[in-house]
């Protein structure tokens, strides 16, 4: 497999129309079944994110991999209808036993329908394929690791919950990066260009190692790790169970004290 | 017609004027880097930041809000679709009108704001000299070119000075912050709170109308307060501009530059009395006129506004409006001088809107206003004009599905509460929440309906600056602390009477009132009111007569109030109600906490 499609971090429609129609790929669909029934793009398999939360060993996922027939060659492609998020934390896991060649689709399924683009309502099915399981633990920071490495120099936390989410608690020494800032008007990810720049401006640097995080399953945070990736940062880690986890261990936690931010809310 | 038939036509309207420059967001990330690297001192740094619009925020060095500087309120439907999308990638999720017609975006980080400043330039907005010792943004009546009461629309004349003024190195470091301030009459606008206020006026020049002016000079709110005094019976649309440069050039000269809490240009007036300023001015005047090397003259764009449709969407499907529609239109419709049209005040907790209520304006501005944009109000507020009213109907049901269609906007039942402790440095105390609860409290008591308090305002700062512009109020609040024992509790100081039209005065201070009383107090006044009042009077005209004296019911002083008030303010001890000593928006024990302003950088 060339490098170069390794390094894909996202597949624009055209492409992964071209890719269907050579039937070289599988696609993900990890929105609800009864939004997958109702239509999803022609041959994807459904894997609803809360069926892989529901047990997301090694092992488990190995399966649900192997039973869609995807082996280790097998370019993946994932979507949904949430920005990217829910997908990325699909892809994530992918990735994370050891699965190269993963992608997100870079507009969301509405998009893709109102773009006029094929759709199905027909289930595949899929032929069992083999897949090997090789942990990548570099993309993973579990508590213990993030709270020794966030104390480093190189090491930037990255939060990516909504402002006021940040304000009212956070890991200390995390910077607030809220996932709205990452997409577009009509992409999951913003351009290079303009992520460039928005990480220069805020000093992530590229050679720094970043942890992202968000609430509770690493889908926010998922979409950071790709934005990440897509501008070919080398090393970025999702911790993946989050700030729900990080509380829950009663780790410290920081809070912008004496400001009342959330009366400033139309919500 | 049909909806479909108006597709064509519901394509957004584009505005005429770029404020906006690209290179200012550039500019402005590489300073901050080099703040950051310890290479611009913080005084430098804070002056530059303040010049392009982003002002510091509560307890913290990390954070900026940004103001958006909108000359005359005048917004377009991309534009409040872009400021939706900015707040919610670098905001908070909402964004904030606020009393000058600006809108804000609060908790920024300090290295986002070249990317807001970037978004803004794309849609032709900026926030330069939006903040800091600059001109500020110069404000129009949201009733300009639709009020039946005006000589004629101020609004090109606002656009002209805004024009002039803008990046204007004679406006970049004047001793203190300069306000412009154009209303439509004497009733609808804020001429005398204003540095420079002005009313149109015209006169018969020998069968010729002449366009022309009243000025008022060194008004303003603020912790020392004064009513403006008008420069000459006519000042001419010709002299508009060198008035406009000729009082810069005064106040640039001769204002106080030492003391930040004394160099307002009002102070000035003050100190050197009305009419020593007011010939200073106009020998000035004489000068400007004379020595300008080149004849410069404001671009006054006095073609008609486009008036595209008189759009009909109404009765596609029969239905009758939805419920409260009849409460809605009373309280929130203004009755145009162009038959068949109205403006809408749609009123906004504290101004506060989320990123989805603003995408959903844009669509609706864009669909039901005939000139295709919003204008934002003097209230906190948005208002959308040239509406066709057989169409308000289906405005309603489309508000109404956005969350935006409170009524009372143009009651008492809409109070304005500055930032307050919500992200302000100097506040002491969360008047922008109070204002949300007595919102609140008031549609649940159905008060915007009561004609009697109609014409009655309340204003609320969280500290004795005067952003909320409590003085101006009929029921003025300004925040502060109170103490039983060693425990503080937040409060208010009352003051009754305020207004701002053509008999412009300032409250009179009355009383102090614990946070937690402000309701039962303003719900005992209206009591009293009720009791008291002759036939035809409303809440606003009583209260006038009191602090005027000339009341002759069981109140007849400012101090009678005081008297059947107080018992309402007596503090319980912290057992008996703890809540009492916590402030509104917050479970914990009050305690007066501010950093540094910034309104003098």
């Amino acid at each position: 497999l060339s490098k170069e499609k390794t390094l894909r971090t996202t597949i624009d429609a055209d492409s992964l129309r071209s890719e269907l129609r050579d039937n070289s790929i599988r696609v993900i669909d990890v929105r609800r079944e009864e939004d997958y029934k109702q239509s999803h793009i022609p041959n994807a398999a459904n894997l609803p994110l809360a069926n892989l939360l529901a047990d997301d060993s090694p092992d488990k996922v190995l399966k649900m991999a192997q039973s869609f027939g995807i082996d280790d060659e097998t370019p993946v492609v994932v979507y949904d209808d949430t920005f990217g998020a829910l997908a990325s934390r699909v892809a994530w896991t992918l990735q994370y036993i050891g699965h190269d060649d993963v992608s997100l689709l870079d507009v969301t399924y509405g998009q893709w329908k109102s773009l006029g683009l094929e759709n199905d309502t027909k289930v595949p099915s899929f032929g069992k394929k083999e897949h090997s399981l090789k942990l990548q633990p570099e993309i993973l920071a579990t508590a213990d690791y993030l709270e020794k490495a966030k104390e480093k120099e190189n090491v930037i936390l990255v939060d990516n919950r909504e402002r006021l989410n940040y304000l009212e608690q956070h890991i200390p020494g995390a910077i607030s990066i809220p996932y709205r800032t990452l997409a577009s008007a009509d992409k999951i990810l913003r351009p290079k260009e303009e992520l460039k720049r928005l990480l220069q401006n805020r000093n992530v640097r590229s050679d720094a190692e970043v942890i992202t995080y968000c609430g509770s399953v690493g889908t926010l945070s998922g979409l950071a790790y790709y934005a990440l990736k897509s501008v070919d940062h080398p090393n970025v880690k999702l911790y993946v169970r989050s700030f729900k986890e990080w509380k829950n261990l009663n780790k410290p936690i920081l809070k912008q004290e004496n400001a009342n931010y959330w009366d400033l809310s139309a919500e | 017609l049909t909806t479909a038939d108006l597709k064509q036509s519901t394509e957004y309207a584009k505005p005429k004027i770029n404020w906006a420059i690209l290179e200012e967001s550039e500019n402005f990330a590489k300073t901050v880097k080099l703040y950051r690297q310890g290479k611009i001192d913080s005084d430098n740094f804070r002056r530059f930041r303040l010049q392009h619009g982003a002002y510091g925020t509560r307890m913290t060095d990390d954070y900026a809000m940004v103001r958006i500087k909108i000359p005359a309120g005048e917004i377009y439907p991309h534009q409040l679709e872009r400021i939706a999308q900015l707040s919610e990638a670098f905001s908070i999720g909402s964004a904030h009108v606020s009393t000058r017609q600006n809108i804000q975006l609060h908790w920024v980080v300090l290295e986002d704001v070249s990317e807001i400043m970037r978004g803004l330039a794309e849609v032709g907005l900026t926030s330069r000299e939006a903040c800091g010792n600059t001109v500020r943004n110069v404000m129009c009546s949201p009733l300009s070119g639709v009020c039946s009461e005006e000589t004629f629309d101020a609004t090109p004349y606002a656009f002209a000075t805004a024009r002039f003024l803008l990046r204007n190195p004679m406006n970049q470091n004047l001793p203190r912050k300069f306000k412009f301030n154009f209303t439509c009459c004497e009733k609808h606008g804020m001429a005398r709170i204003a540095d420079v206020g002005l009313i149109p006026q015209t006169r018969d020049l020998d069968g010729k109308i002449q366009r022309g002016f009243k000025v008022f000079l060194g008004g303003g709110l603020g912790n020392k307060s004064f009513v403006g005094h008008q420069l000459e019976e006519f000042t001419q649309e010709e002299d508009l501009l060198y008035t406009s440069i000729a009082v810069l050039r005064i106040f640039d000269r001769l204002g106080n530059r030492k003391n930040m809490a004394r160099n307002r240009m009002r102070y000035l007036v003050d100190e050197m009395g009305w009419e020593n300023f007011q010939n200073l001015v106009l020998k000035e005047r004489m000068i400007v006129r004379a020595t300008q090397s080149v004849v410069i003259k404001l671009e006054v764009d006095n073609t008609p506004k486009e008036v595209k449709r008189p759009i009909r969407i109404t009765d596609t499907d029969g239905r009758s409006p939805p419920d409260g529609y009849s409460r809605w239109h009373k309280t929130t419709t203004f009755k145009q001088k162009q038959a068949g049209f109205s403006s809408v005040f749609i009123t906004l907790e504290s101004g506060d809107m989320t990123a989805n209520q603003l995408r959903a304006l844009a669509k609706i501005c864009s669909e039901f206003s005939a000139e295709g944009f919003a204008r934002n109000g003097f209230s906190q507020d948005i208002v959308l004009r040239w509406v066709s009213d057989d169409d308000l109907p289906r405005l309603y049901s489309r508000l109404l599905e956005a969350g935006l269609a409170n009524p009372g906007s143009l009651t008492m039942a809409s109070p304005v509460g500055c930032s307050g402790t919500t992200s302000c440095n100097l506040a002491l105390t969360n008047s922008h929440r109070l204002a949300k609860e007595i919102q609140r409290k008031f549609i649940e008591l159905k008060l915007d309906q009561d004609e009697t308090l109609r014409d009655a305002t309340i204003k609320i700062s969280g500290c004795p600056n005067s952003c909320g512009q409590h003085e101006i109020a009929t029921i003025g609040f300004y925040g502060g602390g109170g103490r039983v024992g060693k425990d503080m509790y937040p409060l208010y100081q009352l003051s009754l009477g305020g207004r701002a039209d053509g008999e412009t005065m300032l409250g009179v201070n009355c009383i102090r009132v614990p946070a937690k009383r402000i309701i039962p107090v303003i719900l005992k006044i209206i009591e009293v009111f009720k009791k008291n009042k002759k036939e035809n009077d409303t809440l606003a005209t009583w209260i006038h007569r009191i602090v005027k004296g000339n009341e002759n019911s069981e109140i007849k002083s400012v101090n009678d109030f005081k008297k059947i008030l107080e018992p309402l303010t007596i503090p319980p001890t912290k057992d008996q109600d703890k809540d009492f000593y916590a402030d509104y928006g917050s479970d914990s024990s009050y305690h007066t906490r501010t950093g540094r302003g910034e309104c003098a950088a």
